[in-house]
């Protein structure tokens, strides 16, 4: 059995505007290769206007157990959201 | 469906580890690749959706039969953007498949050599044009039944993966049922043809929800998880509901005398399929069973150098930068 095609994510913007975003992934042995194949599995339907592709193996996540360290400290900082201040109606829209 | 009879697998896990994952499906939380998750409910996934992309590839075949012998340039284009979609499915799921762990390779050789299977519906012959009406008429449309809930499905990459699914079936079903109406308002001959596809694609796609509800015993577990989100019954029901109008627009007769609306139940009474027919295929003893896994495998070998060779060129373009920098 041969080694496997690396696998790529994919990214692709839908309008102009719009920023990119995951659609899934794919195999392809380069970076060329993977754009060829995401127009072919990605976009039959033009669904986009640009397309990233980015080796699975170098993306960095954030692990799942993480979530309390890396987002608990938001909880106490309501203030960040404009809803925390009470304007008066009188003051008109803000 | 396009997944029948998956087995849920047992799960030995920590019970409470057990309690909070099952707490975060009844919420209606995705779970994602990196997430704890239970042993039986990657296993039982890597089934089902395996099986699912095994038979969007497998179910190219059928088709694939008629592209060349299309009756027209255009029915021809049709066919091919179809089936090419198909593939595209195939390939969406077995993405998803492959963040539970399991290799690309490893699920088309599981598919190759046995362990795991493809849907029955796929294992019938499609033996003339209209054939192509029925298939995307019923195929498409028994498979978006089943699809179109897999779109709640509790595990993230295959929930997305439903999505971008169901935004390309209606164009199946559509294309389908356009060539029946075609043949059923043609000549006689053609008429004939059309009746003749819809009684040979009836039981099979009637099969493709999988046995009733009172013989399978695995739902349970699927249920609870939110891998399977209808029961076979239910799904069936729905499908014969909304496909009998259809048959009587087309002015086609479904081929079961006792078919009949049952004001009660707010739907059709209609006979089941020849349960031990859809067992022997599901074993792999379906018309075309040998012949399609012969294809795969002859696409899978014929392929090797193609995989081999494009690796072996993109290994030496980078040799060539490196040294180049
Ligand atoms: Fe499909
Ligand atoms: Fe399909
Ligand atoms: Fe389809």
């Amino acid at each position: 059995m041969t080694k496997e095609w690396p696998l790529w994510e994919v990214f692709i913007r839908g309008q102009h505007g719009l920023s990119h975003r995951h659609v899934g992934s794919l195999h392809a042995t380069d970076a060329a290769h993977a754009i060829q194949n995401a127009r072919d599995v990605y976009t039959r339907r033009k669904e986009g206007v640009s397309i990233w592709v980015v080796p699975a193996a170098d993306i960095t996540a954030s692990s799942p157990d993480d979530k309390e360290s890396l987002y608990d400290p938001a909880d106490d900082k309501v203030y960040r959201h404009p809803t925390f201040f009470d304007i008066p109606d009188d003051v008109g829209a803000m | 469906m396009y997944a029948q009879m998956i087995k849920s697998e047992a799960t030995q896990d920590d019970p409470e580890k057990l309690a909070t994952f099952q707490a975060r499906i009844d919420a209606g939380e995705k779970i994602e690749p990196k997430d704890w998750m239970p042993a039986g409910y990657r296993k039982t996934l890597i089934r089902q959706i395996g099986q699912h992309a095994h038979s969007e590839i497998v179910g190219q075949l059928p088709e694939g039969n008629w592209i060349t012998r299309a009756p027209t340039l255009e029915r021809k284009a049709i066919l091919l953007a179809k089936v090419q979609d198909e593939a595209g499915h195939g390939l969406y799921l077995y993405c998803a498949a492959e963040t539970l762990g399991v290799s690309r390779d490893e699920l088309t050789e599981m598919l190759l050599d046995g362990r795991m299977k493809y849907s029955s519906i796929f294992a019938y012959p499609t033996l003339t044009w209209a054939d192509m009406g029925a298939v995307g008429w019923l195929v498409d449309g028994a498979a978006i039944m089943n699809q179109v809930p897999l779109q709640r499905t509790s595990y993230g990459p295959y929930a997305r993966s439903m999505v971008r699914i169901c935004k390309e079936e209606s164009f199946h079903q559509r294309q389908g049922f356009d060539i029946m109406m075609k043949m059923a308002n043609g000549t006689e001959a053609q008429k004939r043809m059309a009746q003749d596809a819809l009684n040979r694609f009836w039981y099979p796609s009637l099969m493709m929800f999988g046995p009733s509800d009172k013989e399978s015993v695995h739902s349970e577990q699927s249920m609870a998880w939110k891998i399977k989100m209808n029961s076979n019954d239910e799904l069936r029901q729905k499908f014969v509901d909304q496909t009998v109008p259809q048959a009587e627009y087309l002015g086609l007769t479904i081929p079961d005398e006792t078919l009949a609306w049952n004001e009660e139940k707010g739907g059709y009474d209609f006979a089941e399929p020849d349960w031990s027919e859809f067992f022997d295929v599901l074993k792999g003893n379906g018309p075309c069973s040998v012949e399609r896994i012969e294809a795969r495998q002859k696409a899978w070998d014929d392929s090797a150098w193609v995989r081999e060779a494009r690796l072996a060129h993109a290994a030496k373009k980078q040799a060539a930068k490196v040294a180049a920098e």
